[in-house]
């Protein structure tokens, strides 16, 4: 038994690529840790956030995207034994590991999935393809801290949305240090804001906000939180995505839905002519 | 025009760089949105009242044509009473702006026309290629109008308008402008050569700044001739340059305008486009020759409320 | 002067009926509550039309069902291709007729009704029913479900051409549909529903409930409806928004616009103008993706203004029926007044308003094509969408500042950009945040490529494949 004095870690916020307590100095405590208890404020700075990264991560090459979401699958390999400490099941980490890869890979393919050409009848080159919806509100399944965020957060951030996430109420530990991997993976700052504490005193400012854009209420599995949650979501016609009706096997192939989701389509127009 | 506007556009005239600079500055045309634009004033519906009126004016717009090689002072003598007195059954109908031929036929037509008010016009300059010298052009165009021909069609070289060479097609027109005297001088741009509206627009612009009374579409001669877009490009040239200098140009579609329906829908896109000032004979022509009995047949469909016959019309 | 005498369509093509009822499982019942619709370019009665009740609804939505569970969603996919290839012949063979009715009940001009609206209808149901029996290469999954029973709520500005969005891909992904028309624009769907028993569709299948705001209440919110589809102004989508809100209905929406249409300086001026005026002032300007707002760069302003008040003084506005109208009557009263409202603020506000000389007829509802210069994003007629021929003209000097104050709306719908560079348009298409972007050209619809917006201006979208998922059960 060692006699030195272990450093101990304080789980704070990520926002802006930064790790700030938050800005109401509340903390809870979560196995034996004290947690940031985020406020409407850090909701607030948390958009502003990725509000501001929206324009360079959307911006950037697909190819880019790409590399960096599977620099995050590298940095999460090499913690991998960090989250099995904080109670992850192995098979959970590794499947989040490959998570990361899946949706890497789609970055470059998704446009040429779900885009099309328009054969439209007269002379026009027509091309719908798609576009990141801008920013997303994300409640994060609480059931799966670990995989069921990475399975959230992936398929917004890569196709160009920057995302602020309401992490597992219950079990924050492993989105706090998921944001350790994310801040040391060339992520850009503000892609992806996590704010810990509770849903029901940040949703629904995340929800009414009115520069989010869009908002996955996957892990709002209280019903009634859910539904006013939407109803708020409304405000602006945010594209929402409902809780699941059955739960969710997050080991399962995830399809395309949470990549389609938050993704806009812009139909082009132009004449052919000489 | 003004002084200053004169001098400014003169100067445009003065190397291949300063045309180049100029024409190619003119805003481009979008095919697709001119031909749109072309093909919804077609579907403008002219019934009763109007379509006698317009009857009428498209006959007295015609340029009444024969332009073969196998073209014989009797062929030509019959198109100019034709052109006077369209319909015999009908002396309301009113004659035609022009007879047009060959240089050669000119006095035989000038003959045939003589007292008539009918304007009597030449091709010149080697029609319709444009392919001869510039002095055997200025000989063509000067025996043309001292025969009696007061207005010349010319064409322009289109060799030299599609390799860029725009100072040689200005100064040729120039030369022949001065060729004609009083005479008018129609300038053909062949636009089913020029290939693009962009060049149907720098052509228009080319042509009037060189002196050009009118502007025509087409020798009639190759396989595209007048289209109602490019009538409708030209008129918008026509419009500015009008607008930029204060004289006025005369537009003549020439070649494949055969039914009523269609010279119509020219009308139409006139007074949509350059406006009402030039729903006029003197600001608007049409080359054909069988045009005109389509007119003369609907003409009487009008008037008598029966559908008329192709031999109750002379074929000249 | 070129005066163009009166061409007026016949309207004895068209058999309008004092009275009519609701279309429910492939009959018609008699409404309970019954009201008028007028057309808007005389204000002649045409008809009295049933507004229908809570529970004329509910036995709407319970012969969908019904229909969806017996005989619709039993009917393979290239039997229901037939049947949608069958009604869009059907409209091709009753076109004229189609477009007569149309421009009484709504206003339009029937050039737009002829030429546009129903060849659009026809085509967008000959489009969708080829997907009927090719849904499993859609890219949706190898064998996509429907997801029930929809209702769709749709606006008056295109009464037919919104019912076509919504009825073909509805029906060829095997859904059965409850759609409510507009309450000043009831007759083309009750027309409609006449050629869905002419083309022998199983009763139930297709649903036509007239009525207003109540009727469309009761549609959306009933809890037989799987799947809501909505067209028309952003507050009442708010709306129904927060009424699905906690449901598992499937909602698409498709909402308000005030789209930017930018003209830089090398744009093909005459082009360009014209698709200035096609943007602002086709279908009156009732047009959700209308270019409302006109962007123009500094250095041609002068120019582009010129032309295009010489292009509105050509404007034939009259009888909708006249074949040489371009704008017809507003579609009602009500509408009337919001653009003369919102018009009044914009010169209150301080903006120049200037409409070319034009005389308006005596009855009816009619607003002349108007344009306000001296306009700023502040303005309430820059920011508000009027849904009229109104046009607000502002000016930009760089792309970035264009850019900026097109995407400067809480809407998205659409965008136009006029340059001949090809290189800009792209960079232009890439930024602005609208679901259409129309490069040197404006106001195209067809049924292959997908229209909806971003924002405020609603979510999903109707054509092409993409129109598909709204009714797969995705």
């Amino acid at each position: 038994m060692s006699d030195r004095l272990a450093v101990r870690k304080t789980y704070k916020l990520y926002v802006g690529g930064k790790f700030p307590r938050s800005e109401s100095g509340r903390s809870y405590l979560v196995q034996d840790s004290n947690v940031a208890l985020a406020s409407r404020k850090d909701v607030r700075d948390a958009v502003v956030a990725a509000r501001a990264a929206v324009k360079g991560w959307s911006g950037a090459t697909a190819y880019n995207r790409g590399q960096i979401l599977y620099r995050i699958a590298e940095m999460l390999e090499g913690r991998r034994d960090q989250f099995i400490g904080l109670g992850e099941a192995p098979a959970d980490v590794d499947a989040a590991i490959d998570r990361w890869v899946w949706y890497a890979g789609w970055s470059d393919k998704i446009a040429q999935v779900y885009g099309n050409a328009n054969p439209v009848a007269g002379p026009y080159f027509n091309l719908s393809a798609p576009e990141p919806t801008g920013v997303v509100g994300v409640v994060a399944p609480p059931d799966s801290p670990l995989l069921g965020l990475v399975s959230v957060v992936a398929p917004a951030i890569v196709t160009g949305n920057t995302v602020v996430v309401l992490a597992s109420e219950g079990q924050p530990l492993p989105a706090v240090t998921l944001a350790e991997v994310l801040a040391t993976s060339d992520l850009p700052g503000g892609v992806v804001n996590i704010l810990t504490g509770r849903v029901e005193e940040t949703g629904p400012w995340l929800a009414a906000h009115m520069d989010v854009n869009a908002i996955d209420l996957t892990g709002a599995l209280e019903a009634e939180l859910a539904r006013s949650l939407e109803e708020a979501a409304a405000d602006n016609l945010k594209r929402v995505v409902r809780p699941s009706a059955t739960p969710i096997d997050w080991h399962a192939d995830p399809g395309l839905g949470r990549l389609t989701a938050f993704l806009e389509t812009k139909t082009v127009w132009h004449p052919k002519g000489v | 025009m003004t002084a200053t506007a004169t001098s400014a556009f003169a100067d445009i005239g003065r190397s291949d760089a300063a045309l180049r600079t100029f024409l190619h500055g003119l805003p481009g045309v979008d095919q697709v949105g001119a031909e749109q634009r072309a093909a919804m004033l077609g579907t403008r519906s002219i019934k009763t009242t109007a379509k006698a009126w317009a009857i009428d004016l498209a006959i007295r717009m015609v340029d009444l044509t024969t332009l073969e090689g196998a073209d014989t002072p009797g062929k030509v003598r019959a198109l100019c009473a034709k052109a006077r007195r369209p319909d015999p059954a009908d002396p309301e109908a009113p004659a035609v702006a022009a007879v047009c031929v060959y240089p050669s036929m000119v006095p035989v037509a000038a003959e045939a026309l003589r007292g008539s008010g009918v304007h009597l016009a030449s091709v010149a300059t080697a029609f319709p290629s444009g392919q001869a010298p510039l002095d055997v052009k200025i000989a063509d165009t000067r025996a043309a109008v001292a025969a009696g021909a007061d207005e010349i069609d010319m064409v322009i070289s289109r060799g030299a308008f599609l390799s860029g060479r725009y100072a040689e097609v200005y100064d040729e027109i120039v030369a022949v402008k001065e060729a004609c005297g009083d005479a008018h001088l129609k300038v053909i741009l062949e636009t089913g050569e020029l290939a693009t509206y962009d060049n149907v627009r720098r052509a228009s612009w080319l042509a009037m700044l060189a002196g050009g009374d009118f502007i025509k579409t087409s020798t009639g001669k190759v396989p595209v001739a007048a289209t109602l877009p490019v009538t409708l490009v030209m008129l918008e040239a026509v419009r500015d340059f009008r607008a930029a200098t204060g004289r006025q140009v005369g537009v003549k579609p020439a070649g494949g305008i055969r039914t009523t329906k269609d010279a119509i829908k020219y009308l139409v896109v006139v007074n949509e486009t350059a406006g009402a000032d030039w729903l006029d004979p003197d600001w608007f022509r049409f080359g054909a020759s069988t045009l005109l009995n389509d007119l003369l047949m609907q003409r009487t469909k009008l008037r008598t409320g029966h559908y008329s016959g192709p031999d109750y019309f002379t074929v000249d | 002067m070129f005066e163009y005498a009166p061409a007026p369509e016949s309207r004895s093509i068209v058999d309008i009926k004092p009275s009519y009822g609701l279309f429910v499982n492939g009959e018609w019942v008699d409404g309970e509550n019954r009201n008028k619709t007028v057309n808007p370019a005389t204000e002649e009665v045409l008809a009295e039309v049933a507004w229908a009740t809570e529970a004329e609804v509910d036995s709407a939505v319970g012969a969908a069902r019904t229909a969806y569970e017996k005989v619709w969603s039993r009917t393979s996919g290239r039997e229901r291709a037939k049947y949608l290839y069958r009604i869009a012949r059907i409209i091709q063979e009753r076109s004229r007729e189609l477009a007569v009715l149309e421009s009484i009940d709504n206003g339009k001009p029937i050039r737009e009704s002829r030429d546009v609206d129903v060849p659009l209808v026809a085509a967008h149901f000959f489009y969708y029913a080829g997907w009927a029996d090719k849904l499993g290469y859609a890219g949706f999954g190898p064998s996509p479900r429907p997801v029930g029973v929809a209702g769709q709520v749709i606006p008056w500005n295109f009464p037919l051409l919104m019912l076509a969005w919504k009825i073909a891909p509805a029906l060829a992904c095997g859904n059965t549909v409850v759609l409510k028309p507009a309450e000043t624009t009831p007759l083309t769907a009750l027309l409609f529903a006449e050629i869905c028993q002419e083309a022998d569709l199983p009763p139930g299948v297709v649903n036509i409930v007239t009525g207003a705001g109540d009727t469309g209440h009761a549609l959306v919110s009933h809890p037989g409806v799987d799947k809501v589809a909505f067209t028309g102004s952003t507050d009442v989508g708010r709306a129904i928004a927060r009424a699905v809100a906690g449901t598992r209905k499937k909602l698409t929406l498709e909402l308000g616009g005030k789209a930017a249409n930018i003209v830089f300086d090398d744009a093909p001026i005459d082009q360009a103008v014209e698709g200035i005026v096609n943007g602002i002032f086709f279908n009156q300007g009732h047009v959700c993706c209308a270019g409302s707002r006109l962007l123009v760069q500094e250095s041609v302003y002068d120019e582009v203004l010129a032309s295009l008040k010489r292009r509105m003084a050509l404007l034939r506005v009259g009888d909708p029926l006249d074949k040489n109208t371009d704008i017809g009557a507003i579609n009602s009263a009500a509408q009337l007044d919001r653009i003369r409202t919102l018009s009044e603020i914009g010169a209150s506000e301080g903006a120049t308003q200037w409409s070319p000389p034009c005389s308006l007829p005596d009855r009816g509802f009619w607003f002349a094509p108007t344009i306000f210069t001296g306009v700023t994003q502040a303005h309430r007629i820059a920011r508000e969408e009027i849904f009229g021929p109104v046009l607000s003209v502002l000016t930009f000097r760089t792309p970035a500042e264009a850019v900026e104050k097109a995407n400067n709306t809480p809407y998205g719908l659409s965008a136009g950009v006029w340059t001949d560079k090809g290189s800009r348009i792209l960079w232009m298409a890439d930024r602005l945040r609208a679901g259409v972007v129309w490069a040197n050209t404006f106001n195209k619809f067809d049924p292959t490529a997908p229209f909806g917006g971003y924002k405020e201006s609603g979510y999903g979208r109707e054509g092409g494949r993409h129109g598909l998922e709204a009714y797969l059960d995705v």
